[in-house]
């Protein structure tokens, strides 16, 4: 059985990174790209709700809310953040041997996938892991 | 002068954020919806592939797989509703390992649920959790 989180975490996490993904988009900002993978590296590696995002969730945002909290699968916004680091580390790779356009695109997707997610409760899991079988095996 | 200081540039951003809401806006729309099949000589699904026995009238085949977050509704919202109908019967499979016969019915995301006629066969699916008078309305379109 695996484990369950606040289904709201993740979602305010998606928030912050989408403000965070916007920033370096609009100043290409190959630095904060990286801080961003290294949240998106614990979140998958760890648990997503370990990231320094999902701590400020716990310590500033619960104490001051009012519903109840529901529980969700971990695994679900795990697979998001591994999905987030991928598309972080394509961009470091193209910033480094200075294919800006990679860069560009490979944050651009990052953003839609955490623009998503806050704003339509989208789950990037359903839509892509099946298809990602299905290429592979 | 060579471009070596980022430029602050707007557009990707506008481009992300313009395209994102219009995919989100059908993405929330369409969630649950019933898609009626188009043609009706799809692949007839029996007692042995679903791993459930089939409903006198009609069968809701759902497909789920690890990394989902609705199917795990999905599923507690159609368990519930075939309770009070003798006639539906309700399976449960695991995409993942089950790839071949998600290939053979094309299931790209999850949950997917297809609606399967007394005959097995697909008259219809819905990707994404239904609403309960969705899945009334397909079901009562089934004879």
């Amino acid at each position: 059985m695996s484990v369950s989180i606040d289904a709201r975490g993740p979602r305010w996490s998606a928030l912050i990174t989408t403000f965070v993904l916007a920033i370096a988009l609009i100043t290409s900002s190959v630095w904060l790209i990286a801080f961003q993978s290294v949240i998106f590296a614990i979140g998958a590696l760890r648990g997503p709700q370990f990231t320094p995002y999902a701590l400020i969730f716990k310590k500033l945002i619960v104490p001051r809310l009012k519903s109840p909290a529901t529980l969700e699968d971990v695994r679900p916004p795990q697979f998001s953040q591994g999905v987030g680091l991928a598309f972080t580390l394509v961009a470091i790779i193209g910033s480094a041997t200075g294919a800006t356009g990679v860069f560009t695109v490979a944050v651009g997707f990052a953003l839609a996938a955490a623009f998503l997610n806050a704003a339509f409760n989208f789950c990037l899991g359903c839509q892509m892991y099946l298809l990602i079988l299905r290429a592979s095996k | 002068m060579r471009e070596n200081t980022p430029v602050k540039t707007f557009i990707p951003l506008a481009i992300v954020l313009v395209s994102a809401t219009g995919y989100g806006l059908w993405y929330q729309r369409t969630r649950g919806e019933f898609r009626k099949k188009k043609t009706v000589n799809g692949p007839k699904l029996t007692a042995a592939i679903v791993g459930t026995e089939l409903g006198a009238r009609a069968t809701m085949v759902q497909f789920s797989s690890a990394f989902c977050t609705p199917c795990r509704a999905t599923k507690v919202l159609l368990e519930d509703m075939v309770k009070t109908l003798s006639d539906v019967r309700y399976a449960h499979i695991d995409a993942e390992s089950h790839l071949e016969l998600v290939r053979k019915l094309d299931i790209r995301s999850t949950p997917t649920t297809l609606f399967l006629n007394h005959a097995g066969v697909e008259v219809g699916r819905a990707m994404g959790t239904p609403k309960r008078a969705q899945v009334h309305a397909a079901l009562a379109a089934i004879h």
